[in-house]
């Protein structure tokens, strides 16, 4: 075993050690709090606020082990929690911490880790710090005094051949613990994967969830292709055909009675202008173009702008999601504040647009009446359909009196801001 | 009076060079996207510019950009632009500099013809020409709202016809009053907005911005 071999197998011993005491010092107060905090929700009800939290530190914790065993060992474990409610009631995030199957399989974990985390964490690193320590004093024995309590070391005799036992036997230890450390750690990425990851149930219903909302989102955009089919062919179609006729007659009558031809040419222009307004229209209703232009921030900014009410805008994001994301996002905004127009009676209107790494949040407030709710059929389950195609939550305060916050949320990843367009070379 | 052209759709780039030649302007130049835009507007200094707000190599905004960016350098420098969709977004933007010389309609309005060249004309000669599309919303807007509150329906009406960049001639001559009467009530929006006399900007600009700031 070269240097370099070592040298990266004292470095796994050393995040065995990392592994065993962390086990220790944050697994055992952590089991203790949860635990308590577990107990006092009959008893006072404060554990409804205390358990959350200290569940969710679990999650952290475990998380932290999901990212070590993919660093350290290469073995991926998946996240199996139940997305996060939007939204900060307390009692709904209490009943998603505490309602997920996956919390309990957590605490399970945190439990048996300790013993099992401690042990196989501690071994390799042992050996080696044992072994090393032994090579180092071996020599020295004959002239050490109190050094006693190792079990290994043949203390009893300080002779030449005391050492030598020593020696080997240190020697022995640390070629044991080199590959034992890789190993272990190994072994202990895939106990903690048994528990750490989505059980097949968990997948099941996961995959019964995707193909609930596939099958939807195919349907609305079914649906979308025939109103645009209907609308081409009822509209802009008919109306170009009238407007070629038109035209047509015009050229015929030129000579013969250029009154009425002229005429007929004023009309073929009409019928123009209100064939390119519906064109319009419907792009506008399949994808703005200022959503193409600029983005959510500016889509969403002109969207406020075309409003009869005032709303305030602020937008703080460094990026691009994907398009489909982008276009969700968009008209999830646009009906929640079609509906601020049409039912909230309010004044004023705020949209607050943001990304916190994994999420793009937009919160859709006024100042109205309140009394929102989601029904079927109604504009807002038609934003909440739209978003669950792409795992997106939605989430309603409107209490009597207002105001009315919708809370949008849609994971996806940004792309870099778009470089604003080089101008002056090229 | 000298023109320059970006328009990326052959067609419409031939239709509209024919439609300018047929009222006697130049055009001097007529390009099909953003940077070479850009260099025509530095090269050939021309009295306007006809320009489409989606060119390539985005096919984005790239030809506000190009206006906007043209505008920094020569500020004041004439620009009608031209949409397939108005947006109040954009029109805020192109007249925020204050000083005057933009247009911007919808592609659809060069059918008529006649007023086109008309608009033309004023941005040219640093007037405003804004979509009646854009003026329209404006003018339902925030009708409950400062200062535009303390406006009267008849001088919410002149404004209206200020911001699509009509003189006061033109304004007196669609509502049936005397020019006298609109130089009042201009005076009168003017003092309503908190717009005094001043040398630099253009107080019908500022008038417009002031409604599509609110």
């Amino acid at each position: 075993m070269d240097a370099q071999a070592g040298r990266r197998a004292a470095g796994t011993a050393a995040r065995g050690l990392a592994v065993a005491a962390v086990a220790l010092a944050a697994g055992i107060p952590l089991l203790v709090i949860t635990v308590v905090s577990l107990a006092l929700i009959p008893a006072a009800g404060v554990g409804l606020v205390l358990a959350p939290v200290a569940l969710l530190s679990v999650r952290a914790l475990a998380d932290q082990q999901r990212t070590w065993a993919a660093d350290w060992t290469g073995v991926e474990i998946a996240r199996p929690y139940r997305p996060e409610p939007a939204g900060r009631s307390p009692w709904r995030r209490a009943a998603w911490v505490l309602g997920d199957p996956a919390t309990w399989r957590d605490v399970l974990w945190l439990l048996v880790n300790i013993p099992v985390g401690f042990v196989l964490g501690l071994v390799p690193g042992a050996c080696l710090v044992y072994g090393l320590e032994g090579i180092a004093v071996a020599p020295w024995l004959a002239r050490i005094s109190g050094y006693g309590w190792g079990p290994f070391w043949p203390l009893a005799d300080y002779g030449i051949s005391g050492t030598a036992a020593t020696l080997v036997l240190a020697a022995l230890l640390v070629l044991a613990g080199l590959p034992l450390a890789p190993a272990l750690l190994r072994a202990h990425a895939r106990f903690s994967r048994s528990l750490l990851a989505p059980t097949r149930d968990a997948l099941e219903r996961r995959v019964a969830h995707l193909a609930t909302t596939r099958e939807e989102a195919v349907d609305a955009s079914a649906a979308e292709l025939r109103r645009i089919e209907r609308d081409l062919h009822d509209g802009a179609q008919a109306r170009l055909v009238a407007l070629s006729m038109n035209i047509g007659l015009a050229e015929e009558l030129m000579r013969r009675d250029p009154e009425t031809a002229a005429r007929l040419l004023a009309e073929a222009r009409q019928a123009s202008g209100t064939a390119l307004t519906e064109l319009r229209d419907l792009v506008r209703g399949i994808h703005p173009p200022v959503l193409a232009e600029r983005g959510l921030d500016g889509g969403v900014r002109a969207l406020a702008l075309s409003l009869p009410i005032p709303v305030d805008v602020s937008v703080e994001l460094p990026g691009r999601p994907d398009a489909p994301v982008e276009s969700a996002g968009y008209f999830a905004v646009a009906e929640a504040l079609a509906n601020v127009v049409k039912h909230s009676g309010a004044a004023r209107a705020w949209v607050e647009l943001d990304h916190d790494g994994r999420r793009l949040r937009a919160i859709v407030g006024d100042d109205g009446t309140g009394g929102a709710a989601v029904t079927p059929g109604g504009g807002l389950a038609g934003v909440e359909r739209r978003l669950a195609a792409f795992d997106g939550t939605m989430a309603v305060t409107s209490p009597p009196g207002g105001p009315t916050i919708v809370t949008l949320e849609l994971p996806c990843a940004l792309s870099s801001p778009r470089t604003s367009p080089s101008s002056g070379t090229g | 009076m000298r023109v320059v052209i970006a328009e990326d759709l052959a067609l419409l780039r031939d239709g509209l060079i024919r439609l300018l030649e047929a009222f006697g302007f130049e055009v001097v130049a007529a390009v099909d996207n953003g940077p070479s835009l850009l260099r025509a507007l530095t090269e050939h200094r021309p009295d306007v510019a006809v320009v489409d707000v989606r060119l390539p190599p985005t096919f984005t905004d790239e030809g506000l950009r190009a206006a906007l960016e043209a505008r920094k350098e020569r500020p004041g420098l004439p620009v009608l632009v031209l949409s397939q969709h108005v947006e109040r977004l954009y029109a805020r933007e192109l007249l925020s500099d204050g000083s005057g010389g933009i247009g911007y309609l919808l592609k659809d309005r060069v059918s008529d013809v006649a007023q086109f060249v008309d608009a033309v004309k004023r941005v040219a000669a640093g007037g405003t020409a804004l979509d009646p599309d854009v003026v329209a919303t404006l003018l339902t807007r925030h009708a409950a709202e400062e200062p535009v509150q303390r406006l009267t329906p008849r001088e919410r009406e002149v404004l209206g016809l200020m911001a699509e960049g009509r003189s006061n001639a033109a304004i007196a001559a669609r509502l049936v009053v005397t020019e006298k009467a609109i130089g009042k009530h201009t005076a009168n929006i003017f003092a309503k907005l908190d717009l005094p006399v001043s040398e630099d900007d253009n107080r019908r600009v500022l008038a417009v911005l002031a409604y599509l700031n609110v």
